[in-house]
């Protein structure tokens, strides 16, 4: 793992710094335009959107019309009100929770050696694994959940929350493999033999080099699997009882069934604060130096 | 004897990488195994660190066979090629791994870290990481970690090959310092031959797997065993020779059309035996025709290519027969040698006691 150093523009000549800097903007554009479009637009709708009214027939409602809620501006925090008035959706936020947390740590347990194997296997072979890995994306996701209806079904585990965890497991697991693949393949296989040359047996050479070294593939897994299972309706409403209800079923219930969307927006927007408050404690936790000898 | 090998062999497939190797080196030893790229250098210190197991043969560390002992056990050291300098350590946590490994108190590690970063002047680098580092430094760190809980043995697999020359030669003396310092045995592999003839005790010159000679730096440039040994350490002019007298003093060697010259006594060479007569580049005199003082071997040439390198100019020259000589001529001193130009005519000389027999 080499440092690559970057060439200042200081030799460089002030035109060709300016082109650099213009294609630079033209590479940049496109993709940043269509993430503005359709991901910051519609984030910032939604944002609004737990600001208003619910409409009569879902939707919101206009923001003129809305003397008949009794505010004259059309704005109001009446959803973010009833999410922190009652004490259910917290309880909900937390099982959710701790279902990623679950979810996540099994997809690490069961990843994270699979990747060690598929990394250390030979070129051509390495190929052949991740495509197996990744295999499960050619076919429809709903139909995968279904095919475990039928094997969860006689084992008597259909409609529980071991279910829903096996489910979510399978579902994200390759989510965890492929970055923590990703990472493992490019370690310098001489810093193993220099740990082991220097008296490191095969779990120290792991615990002091591997993992450490591996840490950006765990993270980067870890958020990949916990949020898109926070978010994950399908799976407990297929496969989970009727009190395995999670997050993800309630936002979508509020936009879907009872067709309140600032209620659902509310609700996702309480969400994302939460992921973030978590990423940047993560974050934090992660900087911070484990206490060295310098 | 703290490092025997008897009669090592490894074999790849139907390649022989390291054939029947026997070498005893001693304790405070700076030993060199010195040989072309792919002669098996790697793989041999590879079965000594314990990576890779003989196929033939043993290893044995003061009297006890390393076989079945993991490199983790060993009580030996490598400092590869690449540094392998774990990334995500600050350099005293590096230094400190196998002091860590050996299970000592953060008490018994902060001043022995200490001390191994002194001793490769880097004190003032303990909490920077291996990427904030030149190549040099990494280089003294990669040292100071192998060297921090003095082991038996030392192994540097070309451990100055990513630095530039000027570095290189820094690194060099440093070298030779540390290892008086620490008095640790080092086992130090290397394809230039200057490095090992600057740096070691003893050499061992490897040729596709074999150990062709071992020897002191001066005895394997002076007196090579076989044309192997004398192509691969610097420049050497190999003429076939048969002996036409052996006394104990000389040799006198027939050159074929050349006549016949004297070269220094060899132990049990018979007249009539053929071979090859070395001789260094340095050796062979130039002078303008006619003023040639008189030596035995002399000849008449002429400069066929002269190439000026600052500190000597090296000379191509064609003898009367057309074979070629490599002569090198020191620039510098009272006895300055006079520039001559291609086409010159010259005359070339050896001292008799200069060269080198080889059967
Ligand atoms: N693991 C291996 N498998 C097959 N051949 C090898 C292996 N290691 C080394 N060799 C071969 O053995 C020979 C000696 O290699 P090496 O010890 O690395 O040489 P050196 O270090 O002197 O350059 C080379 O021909 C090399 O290709
Ligand atoms: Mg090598």
């Amino acid at each position: 793992m080499k440092p690559t150093r970057s060439v200042g523009h200081g030799q460089r000549g002030k035109a060709a710094g300016m082109r650099s800097r213009l294609s630079r903007w033209l590479v940049a554009a496109p993709p940043s335009l269509f993430l503005a479009l359709f991901f910051l637009a519609p984030s910032l709708i939604m944002a609004g959107a737990s600001f208003r009214f619910p409409g009569e027939l879902g939707g919101l409602a206009p923001l003129t019309a809305s003397a008949a809620h009794g505010s004259d501006h059309g704005l109001t925090l009446e959803a973010y009100a009833f999410v922190f008035g009652d004490w259910v959706y917290l309880w909900i936020c937390l099982k959710s929770f701790a279902i990623a947390a679950v979810t996540t740590l099994a997809c690490l347990a069961l990843a994270y050696p699979l990747a060690m194997l598929i990394a250390a296997s030979p070129r051509k072979r390495r190929d052949l694994l991740v495509l197996l890995v990744i295999l499960p994306f050619a076919s429809n996701f709903l139909v995968r959940v279904y095919a475990w209806m039928i094997v969860l079904g006689p084992m008597d585990l259909l409609y529980t929350q071991t279910a829903v965890l096996i489910a979510m497991v399978y579902v994200h697991l390759p989510f965890m493999i492929l970055p923590l693949y990703i990472n493992l393949e490019k370690h310098d296989p001489a810093l193993l033999d220099a740990a082991q040359d220097l008296g490191a047996n095969a779990w120290r050479r792991f615990w002091h080099v591997t993992f450490p070294l591996s840490l950006p593939g765990v993270f980067a897994g870890s958020a990949l699997v916990f949020i898109p299972v926070l978010g994950m309706f399908a799976v407990p409403e297929l496969l989970g009882g009727t009190r395995d209800i999670l997050i993800g079923n309630l936002i979508k219930e509020q936009f879907l069934d009872n067709r309140d969307w600032p209620l659902g927006a509310a609700l996702s927007l309480v969400l994302t604060a939460m992921v973030l408050a978590l990423a940047w404690g993560t974050l934090r936790l992660a900087r911070a130096r484990t206490r060295g000898l310098a | 004897m703290l490092l025997e090998l008897r009669n090592v062999t490894r074999r790849f497939g139907a390649l022989a990488a390291v054939q029947a190797v026997s070498l005893d080196i001693e304790a405070g030893e700076f030993f060199t195994l010195l040989g072309p790229s792919g002669c098996g250098k790697t793989t041999l210190l590879r079965m000594i660190a314990g990576f890779d197991a003989p196929d033939q043969g043993d290893i044995l560390l003061e009297g006890a066979n390393l076989a079945g002992t993991p490199p983790e056990r060993r009580p030996v050291h490598t400092v590869f090629q690449s540094y392998a300098l774990f990334p995500h350590m600050s350099v005293a946590d590096n230094v400190g791994f196998p002091l860590l490994m050996s299970r000592r108190t953060r008490e018994e590690i902060v001043p022995l870290v200490r001390e191994a970063l002194a001793k490769v002047h880097l004190a003032d680098k303990a909490a920077d990481y291996p990427h904030e580092l030149s190549g040099g430094q990494k280089q003294r760190v990669a040292l100071a970690r192998a060297l921090v809980n003095r082991p038996r043995l030392l192994l540097l697999d070309e451990p100055l090959g990513a630095l530039d020359a000027k570095l290189r030669e820094e690194m060099r003396s440093e070298l030779i310092r540390l290892q008086r310092d620490v008095g640790i045995t080092f086992v130090f592999v290397t394809h230039a031959q200057t490095e090992a003839l600057a740096l070691s005790h003893r050499i061992a010159v490897m040729n596709a797997g074999r150990v062709e000679q071992v020897d002191t730096p001066e005895r394997i440039y002076e007196q090579p065993v076989n044309r192997f040994v004398a192509e691969f350490i610097g420049t050497c002019n190999l003429i076939d020779a048969t002996v036409a007298a052996a006394t104990a003093a000389h040799l006198g060697l027939d050159l074929g059309t050349l006549g016949e010259v004297v070269a220094p006594a060899a132990p049990g060479i018979a007249v009539g035996e053929r071979g090859t007569l070395a001789l260094r580049p340095e050796q062979i005199r130039l002078s303008a025709r006619g003023h040639a003082e008189r030596l035995r071997n002399q000849f008449e040439a002429t400069v066929r290519e002269s190439l000026y390198l600052g500190d000597v100019t090296h000379y191509s020259v064609a003898l009367a027969n057309g074979r070629t000589l490599q002569a090198l001529a020191a620039n510098s001193g009272s006895a300055r040698a006079q520039l001559f130009s291609t086409g010159d005519a010259v005359t070339v000389a050896w001292r008799h006691d200069a060269g080198h027999f080889l059967r």
